[in-house]
């Protein structure tokens, strides 16, 4: 990688095979047709986050990626999974997602094609010698960005497409903690604060969704649109 | 002190709103705070005019002049939307629980609005704005029908992985500034180090940034979800977020502008040029082909923050005043323009434009009003927003831009005709009866009243700016310029 490392060897193995994991649960998330699959997926990756900052945050000894590594924890692998189960009926968990606009294989060698494309990307922006803590954390996470839109783009069902936009978050959040450890306050207060309300409201939208609608197909939302029914 | 009673209040509001048995009192009560938070607004401003800016906590809260500017029409709106909701919910709503809901959820809205020119932090505009979407969602879904369900969930999932986008596009600022050796992280801070900063990470912060609040500003073609969500919620609530809340988020972009110019090869003015021309020109034919009235008006936004767009790209400061001018014109028009729409919709239970026929026999007051927004906000003069748009022609023309100014008054003139024919064919004509199915009611008083000082600035603005207000756009324009 480019640029001087300010970690051990040790952090640094650590921290490489945590975000190779963090990359393959990104895939995991797109693929997993049962929302509840996705859900876990979601969970295993935001814990990843969390020990991609503990590992990073321990030495130099960095007090905001310690905190951020508690907010995480609470919030996106305790509380997010908890909302949500609590308030989008059971129902919803166990639907399994049979008509996909795209194939699983070709979804996955997509995504592969934008983490490949993000690593590129990511070497490129790397490149005038800016100071980044560990040069992975911005290729994985830059990745993770792309999958997780793709992610978005791609599932039909109301709480994967959610997920997704976490994903995404999970991912923009990995990168930031390399390249902007002491980030003034706003990763701790989206997570602790944002994330829960987020999870929240898709939470009631997803129910008045199953209720009014009788699914959670939003792919099949095409009412509103120019031309449609007057 | 002023600064966080300004904030404090919604939030008390919203409290009230949480309480049980509040329901009759919940929305008078929010009109008493949101008026509040006007006259507060005023005074702010009238220190920022007196000593340049007034700060709560200095790197993290404060107004300067255009913060200052885009604070005063946010409480305005506000204060007209709440008045508005008052008679709206009043006639429309029967359930306790969803009146206190709507109240609480729009005193929240009106919170994470009035945070985001508060805060002179980048990361926390940021926060402020993700705030805006997760407090507007229930707020769009309110009726609870197929339609505004979609519309809710198209909005939501569109603008928060806009969000998204644009949290790695601050994270990549802060990098490069912090890299430069700088960690102030301020609007006025980061213009200062602009011209240390890497130019190829201000350039990624760019089009992250861009690309990321540009979904939720309604830039083409991130715009799909903006008719939808703004027209399938409730009038007073299209009226924030149509008015202001698109332009709040365009403001967090405008202030980063003197670091994005300061990259060499990024050519961010240029770029904002071809955006706010392509935003325009694309909603200018949308405005043509449409059959939905409140769609009508959205479009007629999305064409609005074109506008605004392309005069900052322009990059004189002819242009700069220009376009503030733009963005006070447009939430004081548009959001007139969406009480005018709710008062056709009370009259006619339909959102149609060829089911409205001879609306001036019907309801005088809502056709009238109608009348006068669609000829304010396509920009006939005498009215504001033909001051303004009259001043980017003529900033362009005085630029090298004549041949792209021209295409520009052409989509201009396109929307024109667009709004105003759809309009007067809704207002004259022989009168039709409503279907027998359609859900009308009589406008509430405090309805009637939104609508009435609504149009005061409407009217009143493009033949007299007073004093303050034009030192207010002077010291934003001079904040946005070069």
């Amino acid at each position: 990688m480019i640029g001087e490392s300010l970690l051990t060897p040790a952090q640094e193995q650590a921290n490489s095979l945590v975000l190779g994991l963090f990359l393959l649960t990104a895939f995991g998330m797109t693929v997993a047709r049962q929302v509840q699959a996705t859900l876990l997926a979601f969970v295993a990756q935001s814990l990843l986050l969390a020990c991609s900052s503990l590992v990073l945050g321990l030495h130099p000894l960095s007090v905001h990626l310690l905190a951020l590594t508690a907010v995480t924890l609470a919030g996106k692998v305790l509380l997010i999974p908890w909302l949500l189960r609590r308030i989008v009926p059971d129902a919803v968990y166990s639907r399994r997602e049979l008509s996909q606009p795209v194939n699983i294989t070709t979804s996955l060698l997509i995504a592969m094609a934008l983490a490949i494309a993000a690593y590129f990307f990511s070497v490129a922006l790397l490149a005038p010698g800016t100071p980044v803590l560990s040069a992975g954390n911005v290729s994985i996470g830059f990745a993770g960005l792309l999958v997780g839109w793709y992610q978005v783009a791609v599932r039909n069902e109301a709480l994967p497409q959610l997920l997704g936009i976490l994903a995404m978050e999970n991912s923009a959040f990995l990168a930031g903690i390399a390249m902007a450890p002491d980030f003034p306050l706003i990763a701790e207060l989206a997570i602790a604060f944002d994330v829960p309300l987020l999870a929240l409201i898709v939470g009631l939208l997803t129910r008045a969704l199953q209720e009014r609608v009788g699914s959670t197909d939003v792919g099949a939302l095409i009412r509103l649109r120019e031309g449609g029914e007057p | 002190m002023i600064l966080w009673a300004i904030v404090a209040l919604p939030l008390l509001a919203a409290l009230f709103a949480a309480l049980p048995r509040t329901e009759r009192y919940v929305l008078p009560v929010t009109f008493g705070c949101a008026f509040g938070v006007l006259v507060l607004t005023t005074v702010a401003c009238g220190f920022v005019l007196r000593d340049g800016h007034t700060v709560a906590i200095a790197q993290w809260v404060g107004l300067d002049g255009f913060a200052a500017l885009l604070e005063l029409l946010i409480a305005f709106v506000l204060t007209t939307a709440t008045l508005y909701s008052w008679g709206y919910i009043a006639a429309t709503e029967r359930s306790a629980l969803r009146i206190r809901l709507y109240a609480a959820n729009l005193n929240l809205f009106a919170f994470s609005l009035l945070a985001i020119p508060l805060v002179v932090e980048p990361g926390l505009a940021w926060i402020a704005v993700e705030l805006t979407t997760l407090f507007s969602v229930l707020l769009v879904s309110f009726d609870n029908t197929r339609e505004a369900l979609e519309a809710a969930w198209k909005y939501m999932t569109i603008t928060l992985v806009g969000a998204t986008a644009a949290v790695l596009g601050f994270l990549v600022l802060f990098w490069a500034m912090r890299s430069a050796g700088d960690v102030t992280f301020t609007y006025s801070e980061l213009a200062l180090v602009a011209p240390r900063l890497a130019p190829s990470i201000v350039a990624v912060a760019f089009f992250l940034i861009v690309v990321g609040f540009g979904a939720k500003v309604g830039f083409v073609p991130l715009h799909t979800w903006l008719p939808d969500a703004h027209s399938q919620a409730p009038s007073p609530v299209c009226a924030l977020l149509s008015g202001i809340e698109t332009s709040a988020v365009l403001y967090v972009i405008v202030r980063l502008m003197p670091v994005f110019r300061a990259a060499p090869l990024l050519h961010a003015d240029l770029w904002l040029l071809v955006i706010g021309l392509i935003a325009a020109g694309v909603a200018a034919f949308l405005i043509v082909q449409t059959r939905d009235y409140k769609r009508l008006f959205a479009f007629s936004t999305v064409e609005h923050m074109g506008i605004i767009c392309f005069a900052v790209g322009l990059g004189t400061a002819a242009a700069a005043y220009a376009a503030v001018w733009q963005m006070a014109a447009h939430a004081l028009t548009k959001s007139f323009c969406f009480y005018a729409g709710g008062g056709a919709l009370a009259a006619t239970g339909t959102r149609t434009i060829a089911e409205v026929r001879g609306l001036v026999g019907r309801a005088p007051l809502a056709a009238g009003a109608l009348f006068v927004g669609a000829l304010a906000v396509a920009g006939a003069p005498p009215f504001a927003v033909f001051v303004s748009e009259f001043a980017v022609a003529r900033a362009g023309f005085a630029s090298a831009h004549v041949a792209v100014v021209l295409l520009f008054l052409f989509f201009v003139g396109v929307a024109f005709f667009g709004l105003v024919g759809h309009v007067m064919h809704m207002i004259f004509g022989p009168p039709k009866a409503p279907r027998s199915d359609a859900h009308t009611y009589r406008l509430p008083v405090p309805a009637r009243a939104a609508i009435v000082i609504a149009a005061i600035p409407v009217v009143v603005l493009g033949l007299w700016t007073p004093a303050p207000l034009a030192a207010l756009l002077a010291a934003s324009s001079a904040a946005l310029g070069r």
